[in-house]
């Protein structure tokens, strides 16, 4: 098309374009700018009428002003005038200056309102499509409310054009996106899923968008999508040679709706139907095909077209997370990628697959390609290339090759970019703690990331070393030779300082017995650094010399006369000042008894998530994080036992629950992995191997707040427990397992039981050796009743009889039904039950770390519903449910003070009849 | 696609659309981190990014760097071929086209942007169908434009437009 046509010369414009391109400074610029905007305001003020063109001209004049970045506060009404007028070139400037410059002058927009509709129900479709575009373009509430009726029935109307159709349906798009609420189709949706069938491919290509929307809001509704979409996909990418004229790009057939359908498809589960689930597998398998092909053409149009489907495709492919065969040739076809001679193919690749690694059927596959990975992160030149390289390494990483991982990380950290330090500083630091098997590592790699990227290392990071070393006895002594060792470098980071000043007040006596850190030499070592460090590590330090004065009274002098140096003393810093003063006297006038109490060691630290992994999450979203330790789905999990099912939940991601020491570690941190277990056993199946807890007792008080779990084991035998309960019915399935290699005869369980109705059903009297057993029992409950049933079970090991029995976890508790209520209800119910008898206290010490997760957790476990905001208080835990037992239902109220300061609960309970408050009472307060 | 941006190498805005409401001030904040951004970046480099929460695709076409801010989920390759169909446009309709067609004619690229892309996604990918519809609005301009401008339209020539050019900044924008 010769550059002659281009329609409507403006040469008033071309001038004043050309005026502001020649103007030598800005000044110049704004001043021509305010010539022609007076000019401008005068020809629009003036008393003759401007006629149509000019009005153009100067309007046109007002956008490129704007769009230059200056202000326009006019011209609206004149746009207005233009976008009113039959004439189209009018109609189309007023139409864009509109929607470059929206004003929520009301007056304006009701003009502007009536306008548009008087061009939607036009007999010209460019006068449609322009009033379209531009409800697209400002898309504001005010032009929702008023054709949010009217655009669907344009977008399916038989009689409407292809290309205002296209328009339509854009323009729904974008009011469903900024007023979701007003947007329905209500019995239209199924036409406008129907057009996924049309014939013109541009009208599919944006209804298709359109459609992803609305699945995404209403996903049931728009469910009918995913055979048209399928069927759709299926005649673009399977046959051999598709004619699709002007929609093939650079041989590639319909790309952009391929990757729209892919998207849809993206909403929603794999398709239920056996039919179009392999029509689909069809069309997944002929992309990845495709992708092998060798090129129809030489440009990168060509490729990266044809690309953009593959990856949308394995974007599907991970979505879905079925299918190992596709997800390990995705894999692989992403290895070709990782060295691609593209940049943006590798870093394409380095992205898409650190959503496959988060898969448990293909991140063995991603581990395969450490090497490039690896060598991708020395060697791209392109620091966004590298970064998707460490989120790759971050998320391929686990166990078997974490060592590997944190020196390859730690190696780039000495050249990395700044912009991406410190996000590498937090990822080692979780990938060291989390994968930890012995704590020397992981003090080694902390200590490492301070020394190479010291400013880089947030508080998060140091204050995360401290508490694993307080928390870990074995690893105390270590981190003190450590840290003494590494803070004789003449230049350290002032973080190690703090790290290095906080250990050896806690454990430098571990390593006073060496002359060479001797108490004085460790002193003298950490106040050479006291008078280059901030006020917060000053501070931090005279918190370190009062803990030496305990740890080393061979010391005291020495530091008291440098607490009373009037460098102390009379320092201008407030809290410097107070802290030398405060010490200094408490040094004074303490014996060592008090002294000792005072300065005591710190207890370990009562925490669950690590500060650093949600500080990591804050920075990224979720996704980049590897999950798939944390997924309750990995299934290679039993072989570690306690460890690793401990492992499995999100909130022991810190190596305070995750130790296979745990029971040499110190007496608080003990119960603490087994209570993980027990909470989080819920997500194991009941199979016995999958829970190989350390018991070798009964356990039921831990089944009082879950129902399943590993009920017994010894040498011989291991029993599981799986149950239900509804109403006043329960069914417990229980799995006998036989550890020994012989088999057991003669096996007999049988139930003694007086309150509740058990029934058993009856088993095979021989269980082979490594084989298991299961057996069913239904259990009615008639009234409330105290007394558990238990279960005997006899049986010939080699020859001698054996004998075993326990209660059966079936306790009251069971038969509760949640029930929600409001805050009002409940203190309403709470003060009509308010006869002394129904109502029983008790005050106990907490046996547990108190955690307000964990204790919901429980009380959720025991089968009340928990009720948020009818506590004033919002530590207290306040909740309410019903037992339901054959005679009758007992309502029941419950509430849960923790007092965290003197680790201390009391739980009250109310219900209307008083053996069940006392029952309900005994049991729940047993479990915290 | 939540906006596209046109700049030259000296950092000039030349073109925006924004599919998401924002401020002017916003806007303005946006524009300048983001043209910093992508003008420090060697030529070598790939074509995408990590910015704020969003990925930006960016190509440059001679003087002329075209730059969009996808979101998360989606695709960084066809948004690429996005830009390239649209350069595709500009080139078929104004004839081998540089820099300065897209400031002198600055109405013509929203314009055939619209017809390409609406609310931010593809409206119409077929090359033809595009320019076929432009080429009607022109028929109707042209019709207009004759009866109440007074002159014809080739007094807009191509050489008019470079006898405005002092500054010399001709650049084609190259297709490859």
């Amino acid at each position: 098309m010769p550059a002659v046509s281009k329609g409507d010369g403006m040469r008033g414009l071309a001038v004043f374009i050309s005026d502001i391109r020649n103007c030598k400074s800005k000044e110049a610029e704004v001043k021509r700018i305010n010539k022609e905007l007076a000019n401008i305001r005068s020809k629009f003020k003036g008393d003759k009428s401007l006629d149509g063109y000019s009005k153009r001209k100067y309007v046109c004049k007002l956008l490129f002003i704007f769009l230059l970045g200056h202000d326009i506060d006019f011209g609206h009404m004149e746009a207005v005038n233009l976008l009113s007028s039959n004439k189209y070139t009018e109609k189309q400037i007023g139409y864009l200056f509109i929607s470059v410059l929206v004003n929520s002058n009301s007056d304006l927009i009701r003009l502007i309102n009536n306008a548009i509709k008087n061009d939607l129900s036009s007999r010209y479709p460019v006068f449609m499509k322009l009033a379209l575009h531009c409800i697209a373009n400002v898309g504001s509430r005010e032009m929702a409310e008023a054709f949010v009726q009217e655009i669907p029935r344009i977008l399916v109307a038989g009689d409407t054009m292809d290309s205002v159709k296209q328009s339509a349906a854009l323009c729904l798009l974008r009011l469903h996106r900024t007023s979701p609420d007003l947007v329905t189709m209500g019995e239209l949706t199924s036409r406008v899923v129907h057009l996924l069938n049309d014939q013109h491919l541009g009208v599919v290509t944006a209804a298709t968008s359109l459609i992803i929307a609305m699945a995404q809001k209403n996903p049931e509704e728009l469910k009918v999508s995913i055979p048209l979409a399928v069927g759709r996909l299926g005649r673009i990418v399977i046959p051999a040679a598709s004619d699709l004229q002007d929609y093939a790009y650079y041989f590639v057939p319909a790309p952009w709706l391929s990757v729209k359908l892919l998207r849809l498809l993206q909403c929603y589960p794999p398709p239920e139907d056996d039919s179009v689930r392999s029509r689909l597998a069809e069309c997944l398998e002929s992309i990845l095909n495709k992708a092998q092909e060798p090129p129809k053409s030489k440009k990168v149009q060509h490729s990266n077209a044809k690309y953009a489907v593959l990856f949308e495709a394995i974007s599907l492919i991970i979505h879905y997370d079925s299918d190992p065969g596709l997800l390990v040739r995705a894999c692989n076809q992403l290895g070709q990628f990782l060295q691609h001679r593209e940049t943006n193919l590798r870093y394409l690749a380095l992205e898409s697959m650190c959503t496959l690694a988060s898969s448990e059927f293909s991140h063995e596959a991603v581990k395969t390609h450490i090497e490039t990975v690896i060598s991708a992160l020395k060697t791209e030149r392109d620091v966004s290339v590298r970064q998707r390289a460490v989120d790759l390494l971050y998320a391929m990483c686990d166990r078997s090759n974490a060592k590997q991982i944190v020196a390859e990380l730690l190696d780039y950290l000495e050249t990395a970019d700044y912009s991406i330090r410190e996000e590498i500083v937090l990822k080692v630091a979780v990938i060291a703690e989390k994968y930890a098997v012995d704590y020397a590592w992981y003090v080694d790699t902390i200590l490492n990331l301070i020394r190479i990227a010291g400013d880089h290392v947030s508080e998060e990071v140091w204050y995360r070393v401290i508490q694993i070393v307080i928390s870990r006895e074995e690893v105390q002594g270590y981190a003190a030779k450590t840290v003494f060792e590494a803070l004789q470098a003449p230049a350290c980071h002032e973080n190690l300082v703090k790290v290095g000043g906080y250990i050896l007040g806690e454990f430098g006596n571990l390593i006073a017995g060496d002359p060479r850190s001797s108490p004085l030499v460790q002193f003298n070592l950490l106040h050479s650094k006291f008078h280059l460090c901030s006020v917060p590590t000053r501070a931090l330090l005279l918190s370190t010399y009062i803990k030496f004065i305990n740890l080393f009274p061979e010391i005291k002098v020495t530091i008291q006369d440098v607490l009373r140096s009037s460098s102390q003393i009379r320092n201008s810093d407030v809290e410097l000042q107070q802290r030398a003063v405060e010490y200094l006297r408490l040094s004074c006038v303490a014996n060592t008894d008090v002294l000792a109490t005072v300065l005591e060691e710190m207890p370990p630290f009562l925490e669950r998530e690590s500060s650093i992994l949600s500080k990591l999450k804050k920075r990224k979203g979720p996704g980049l994080l590897p999950e798939q330790e944390d997924s309750p789905k990995d299934k290679n999990t039993g072989v570690n036992g306690t460890v690793e099912s401990a492992s499995l939940s999100p909130l022991s991601a810190d190596l305070l629950g995750l130790s296979s020491t745990s029971s040499q570690s110190s007496s608080s941190s003990a119960p603490r992995g087994s209570l993980l277990v027990d909470i989080f056993a819920d997500n194991q199946s009941p199979v016995p191997e999958a829970a190989a807890a350390p018991v070798a007792t009964e356990n039921f008080s831990k089944f009082v707040c879950k129902n399943s779990g590993v009920l017994f084991e010894n040498q011989m035998l291991q029993i599981g427990l799986k149950s239900e309960f509804r109403q006043n019915l329960g069914r417990l399935h229980v799995f006998y397992g036989n550890k020994t290699s012989m088999q057991f005869l003669d096996f007999s369980p049988s139930v003694v039981c007086h309150d509740v109705n058990v029934h058993a059903k009856s088993v095979d009297p021989v269980v082979n050796g490594g084989a298991q057993l299961q057996q069913m029992f239904n259990i009615e409950c008639i009234s409330d009743f105290q007394e558990a049933p238990s279960l005997n079970i006899q049986f010939r090991y080699g020859g001698t009889l054996q004998n075993i029995g326990f209660k059966l976890p079936v306790t009251l508790n069971k038969f509760f039904q949640p029930t929600e209520m409001s805050s009002q209800e409940f203190f309403q119910r709470w003060k009509q039950l308010s006869i002394p008898q129904q109502e029983v206290q008790k005050i106990f010490k907490a046996k547990n770390p108190m955690d307000m997760d964990v204790t919901k957790a429980k009380i959720a476990g025991f089968g009340v519903a928990l009720l948020d905001q009818v506590d004033p208080n919002p530590s207290n835990f306040v909740g309410a449910g019903i037992i339901h037992t054959k005679t009758t239902q007992v309502g029941c109220l419950m509430r849960l003070e923790p007092n965290t300061q003197a680790q201390m609960y009391r739980l009250t309970l109310r219900t209307s009849r008083d053996s069940v408050s006392q029952q309900l009472c005994e049991l729940l307060s047993d479990q915290f | 696609m939540q906006f596209m941006l046109l700049f030259s190498r000296q950092g000039k805005l030349r073109l925006q659309k924004w599919y998401v409401p924002l401020s002017d001030k916003e806007k303005k904040k946006i524009t300048r981190e983001l043209v910093q951004t992508v003008l420090a970046r060697k030529p070598k480099m790939c074509c995408f990014l990590e910015w704020r929460d969003l990925k930006i695709v960016y190509k440059r076409y001679a003087s002329l760097y075209f730059c969009c801010a996808i979101e998360d989920q989606d695709n960084e390759l066809i948004t690429l071929e996005i830009i390239h169909r649209y350069v595709e446009l500009l080139d078929k309709y104004f004839g081998s086209v540089c820099e300065l067609d897209i400031i002198f004619n600055f109405e013509k690229a929203y314009f055939i942007l619209d017809e390409f892309l609406l609310g931010g996604e593809a409206q119409e990918t077929s090359k033809k169908n595009v320019l076929k519809a432009i080429e009607q609005a022109d028929l109707l301009q042209e019709a207009s434009v004759c009866l109440h401008a007074g002159f014809p339209p080739s007094v807009l020539s191509e050489s008019f437009l470079c006898s405005l050019d002092i500054a010399g900044v001709f650049r084609r924008v190259k297709l490859d």
